[in-house]
């Protein structure tokens, strides 16, 4: 037998796998599930971006585009990005188009961060930050945010959390799986303990169309910040594109050429056919993510409200497309409340501290399904929270 | 009058009928009772006609047969296709009745136990009508969709299994 720990890299075998795996096993083979667990939009691709799609193919267009993504496409970023977000980014060098967010959180991370570094995660959050982190021989550094803060970032967390050796910030909002989010006046706050200790923001904005009642900020867009921020977005939530792994990073030209560099190597460029209906999204698309965002936002007052009526704590999240309730007064964990009414009610919801040790106490809950299905899910938790409660 | 709101509502209930007045009020950014006292009115208005269930009865042992009846007209002094319509939707068996443009004049939806019995209605009850110059009877083999809703698939048919 071969020993493979001898070969196999301790940076890569000391990545923890997640923990919760054992209960998505389960709940991916338990029968007649009501499920509210994903975290994509239930919608398809709206037509005419599946359109462009299908005719760049039959033009033939099959070939390598060029590295940093197709010209046309970065330009239409730019546009995208000045019209929704009020940001200015030049698409010959500092823009570049990606594998989905997930390829240009990596990148951003390898480019900065080298072994003995920081870097600060603010957790409940999306689980990628942390692990591609450790990957770089750097450190993640946790910050928690709770329930009473709305699960956003403490600025005073943040101060605490920053050493000589922090170089990065990983900012995640709108939030998974929290449905938090940050204004223009917390972003600023922020954006004064950045730049008074000099370290550098990775914007994860990838939710920034899914937020409620109010305009999405990009802390990039404040004084200053354009040349500290890393902002990397796409086309998965804003126009529910997921399958088609399309996004992009934005960066001053130093950094970001840094980065293309690692993306030329390991990845060439982004799928070319992929590119083609990105065009056209952004082109195009701005009703899409309209129409998709009022029905998620109606979703949304239905699910907050029906938990509220059935006694689950909760607060009001303003972005994405879950929400985060505390079950924490049931005085079990949240791998067992969920185990439990996965067992017993048959709905898969998440255990919050998938998203990290500072989720534990909580659960997400994914609205991007029908109506008539979130309702029949509220039954059965009404139903098994009346059992646990007494 | 049908303002935004209503349209919206009409939207949501095509959809889903079973959607109640406090999720429409939630979806749509209003009070409950505004949305009830809307309602109301629509159906007052018979802007809403009616709310029903999308049913396979494939999936049931009942026996029936779908047919859909072309029917030639010669149009009334007075009335036009009205009267002659009116006779025919007036039978419980008919499920539809439209005014055609086109090659014929009145297409009839049709439900009967079997197809003899529906051949028996149309022979016995129609075709001899007043006015009536001809039928087309066609059975239907497979209903793949109907009213938006396709017959093959359900709520499972969600494909999304990434969790995180
Ligand atoms: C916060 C966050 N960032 C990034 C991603 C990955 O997005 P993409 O599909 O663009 O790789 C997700 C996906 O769920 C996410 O929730």
């Amino acid at each position: 037998m071969i020993d493979y720990n001898k070969f196999l890299s301790p940076r890569v075998t000391s990545v923890k796998r997640s923990g919760i795996r054992k209960f998505f096993d389960i709940a991916e083979e338990m029968k007649d599930v009501l499920s509210l667990t994903v975290g994509e939009p239930d919608f398809i691709t709206p037509r005419h971006i599946r359109d462009e799609a299908i005719e760049s193919l039959k033009k033939g267009l099959t070939h390598y585009g060029s590295n940093n993504g197709i010209f046309e496409l970065r330009v239409e970023i730019d546009k995208y990005l000045k019209r929704r977000f009020d940001l200015s980014y030049d698409p010959k060098d500092e823009i570049l188009v990606t594998v989905g967010v997930s390829e240009a959180i990596d990148l951003a991370i390898r480019a900065i961060l080298s072994p003995g570094d920081e870097a600060i995660v603010p957790l409940p959050a999306f689980v990628c930050y942390a692990p591609l982190i450790s990957l770089t021989g750097a450190a993640p550094v946790i910050i928690h945010t709770k329930m009473k803060d709305n699960f956003k970032l403490n600025p005073e967390d943040l101060k605490a959390a920053i050493t000589n050796k922090t170089k990065l910030l990983i900012l995640p909002f709108p939030n998974n799986p929290t449905g938090a989010v940050m204004e223009k006046p917390e972003l600023e706050e922020i954006a004064k303990i950045v730049k008074e200790t000099d370290i550098l923001v990775l914007a994860d904005e990838v939710y920034a169309e899914l937020s409620y009642g109010f305009k999405h900020t990009s802390i990039a867009g404040l004084p200053d910040m354009r040349e500290r921020t890393i902002l990397v977005n796409g086309f998965s939530k804003a126009y529910a594109m997921t399958g088609w792994r399309l996004g992009y990073a934005c960066a001053p030209d130093q950094i970001l050429s840094q980065m293309a560099k690692i993306h030329q190597y390991a990845i060439m460029c982004a799928p070319r056919t992929s590119q083609s209906a990105g065009i056209k999204a952004m082109r195009d698309g701005d009703p899409d993510i309209e129409y998709m965002k009022n029905d998620y936002n109606g979703r949304r007052k239905i699910i907050y409200e029906g938990l509220k009526e059935i006694g689950i704590d909760c607060f009001e999240p303003k972005g994405a497309f879950y929400v985060f309730p505390s079950i924490e007064k049931f005085g079990i964990s949240s791998y067992e409340f969920c185990e439990r009414l996965l067992y017993e009610e048959k709905v898969a919801i998440v255990p919050g501290d998938a998203f990290g040790e500072p989720g534990e106490g909580f659960t997400r809950i994914c609205y991007a399904y029908s109506v008539s299905h979130i309702n029949k899910a509220l039954e059965k938790i009404d139903k098994f929270v009346n059992k646990i409660k007494k | 009058m049908q303002t935004q709101i209503s349209k919206e509502i009409l939207e949501r209930l095509e959809n889903d009928c079973r959607i109640s007045p406090r999720n429409l009020a939630l979806m749509l950014n209003k009070e409950e009772g505004e949305i009830k006292e809307i309602i109301g009115e629509l159906e007052k208005e018979r802007a809403i006609l009616g709310y029903k269930a999308v049913i396979d009865w494939e999936k049931t042992d009942k026996e029936y047969v779908t047919a859909l009846i072309e029917l030639k007209v010669v149009p009334q002094r007075d009335g036009g296709f009205d009267k002659i319509a009116e006779k025919i939707y007036n039978y419980e068996e008919v499920q539809t009745a439209y005014l055609m443009s086109g090659g014929f004049d009145l297409a009839v939806i049709l439900e009967g136990r079997t197809m003899r019995e529906v051949a028996y209605f149309v022979a016995e009850k129609i075709a001899v009508m007043d006015g009536i110059i001809s039928t087309a009877t066609h059975f239907v083999l497979r209903k793949y969709k109907e009213k938006g809703v396709i017959y093959s698939l359900d709520e499972r048919a969600d494909t999304r299994n990434s969790m995180l």
